[in-house]
């Protein structure tokens, strides 16, 4: 039983607008289906449903306002008719198609997060009735239930977060004053949190690129353009590489604690064009090859200019690269985002004095930078980490 | 194909990828990095599209050769023959 609801792209996120429904009732969806698309502070976003099942009722509707938690579908899982403790007329066939519109509001009944304090006697409820109502932050005692003896049921407690979706509905105005503007006040929640609870620690590099460089630009010399690869392609598959070695760079902290994470999904800063940066990630990237690796990156670049990215991509980032790519200054130590405990900062490459083999010569170099958690990572694993970064850049795979 | 033609498809594709800019106020001397803010990823977005489109193989090495409207038209043109 899955009710598909708002969901959030961070602690600063508060609501979103449904722009698009992707899915109709009856659809049969499959886990990571994208099945709507929301307006977000950082832009337009594609949720994925991670439940299977079939689409029972599309309760939100176009140009809707949601707060983050509020129902937007209700998806039921393959062969899961109803709710135990659900009756079967609750959500009768005919009432699969039903618009939200047209569903009788119940009446007389509060929106959610009803403030706290003022606990009442606890109503009569089932166990699943009871679970939702505290998943999407109803107080009972405020529902009337339509059950045996007034026992509040699954679809009571739908029904009043259903209300509470109308009700509750952010102005658009709040969402949405200027465009640019609420992504700049996301970035600067999320910086601002970043810099105010991560201990930052910065370990700096500065790596030889001329051979990768001479390499690359043979391989491309031999290829259309669709095959081309960038450097910053490169700089993500030694990142992902190197985040295998020293997995400790790869997680999240969270309750005072670093939690690995099992797969690679490097962050990649894409500065959007009109201001604003956003970082999805590219997922297990530990996993691609160097093209794929390529593949992806102007994948997640075409999306993040066009306003399509996806919620997973959005939420399940384990480390951020910021590149600056080929022009601009030579170094940058950036900030966490949170809660990841690393980011990996490259300024452009610069040609510049080098000595190698006792002789200076003129070679394309940059600055590398990883800001730490402190909390979670020392320095002795970052300069690990940047060690491996260094090995993987220059390893013969690709070009 | 003039290269009016040209010019043409090359807006057209650029505003593919910059679709704040209006193709019909650009400046023919802008260039596409330093003043119209594309960076290396559009730039071969750009140069993959317009291989795609007319057929021409614009190589890395000639990059500098197309950082301009005015001055891309005229190496397409010439790669066209």
């Amino acid at each position: 039983m899955g009710l598909f609801a708002m969901p959030s792209l961070g602690a600063d996120m508060e609501a979103g607008q449904l722009v698009e429904w992707l899915v109709a009732p009856g659809d049969v969806v499959r886990r990571g289906d994208v099945v709507a698309v929301v307006e977000t502070q950082k832009g337009a976003i594609e949720v994925e449903t991670f439940e299977a099942g079939t689409v029972r009722r599309l309760i939100a509707t176009i140009g809707q306002d949601l707060p983050v938690g509020a129902p937007m579908a209700l998806i039921l899982a393959e062969g899961e008719a109803a709710p135990p403790d659900q009756p079967a007329t609750a959500l009768p066939a005919a009432a699969v198609a039903d618009d939200a519109s047209q569903r009788p509001p119940p009446a007389d009944l509060p929106g959610a997060k009803t403030p706290a304090g003022g606990v009442a006697a606890s109503p009569a409820a089932s166990p699943a009735a009871r679970a939702q109502a505290h998943a999407l932050g109803i107080d009972l005692s405020q529902i009337t239930g339509r059950g045996p003896g007034g026992a509040i049921l699954l679809a009571d407690v739908e029904a009043a977060a259903l209300s509470a979706t109308k009700t509750a509905t952010a102005p658009r105005a709040r969402i949405r004053p200027a465009p640019g503007t609420e992504m700049r006040r996301a970035i600067a929640a999320a910086m601002t949190r970043s810099k105010q609870t991560i201990p930052h620690v910065y370990l700096s590099q500065t790596i030889d690129i001329q051979d990768v460089m001479d390499r690359l630009t043979a391989w491309n010399a031999q290829r259309t353009p669709a095959e081309r690869i960038l450097p910053g392609a490169i700089f993500l598959h030694a990142t992902a590489r190197a985040a295998v070695d020293v997995p400790q760079i790869n997680g999240h902290w969270v309750e005072d604690t670093f939690a690995p994470a099992e797969a690679v999904n490097v962050g990649l800063a894409i500065a959007l064009r009109g201001g604003g940066l956003v970082a999805p990630a590219l997922m297990a990237a530990d996993t691609l090859t160097l093209p794929q690796v390529m593949e992806g990156m102007r994948d997640l670049v075409t999306r993040a200019r066009a306003g399509r990215l996806r919620l997973s991509e959005m939420t399940m980032g384990t480390l951020t690269l910021s590149s600056l790519g080929e022009t601009g200054a030579e170094a940058m130590t950036g900030v966490i985002f949170p809660p990841q405990v690393a980011l990996i900062g490259i300024g452009a490459p610069h040609v510049r004095p080098w000595i190698a083999g006792g002789v200076v010569a003129p070679r394309l170099l940059i600055t590398l930078t990883v800001s730490a958690d402190h909390r979670a990572l020392d320095g002795r694993l970052v300069s690990q980490f940047i060690a491996a970064f260094e090995t993987h850049l220059h390893s013969p795979e690709g070009p | 194909m003039t290269k009016d033609d040209i010019r043409i498809c090359f807006l057209e594709e650029l505003v593919k990828i910059a679709p704040d800019i209006d193709p019909g106020t650009v400046p023919p001397d802008a260039h596409l990095q330093d003043d119209l803010g594309l960076d290396s990823m559009d730039i071969l977005n750009l140069v993959t599209a317009l291989h795609a489109r007319l057929g021409i193989d614009i190589p890395e090495r000639s990059y500098p050769e197309i950082a301009t409207p005015d001055r891309a038209v005229d190496w397409i043109a010439r790669a066209m023959g």
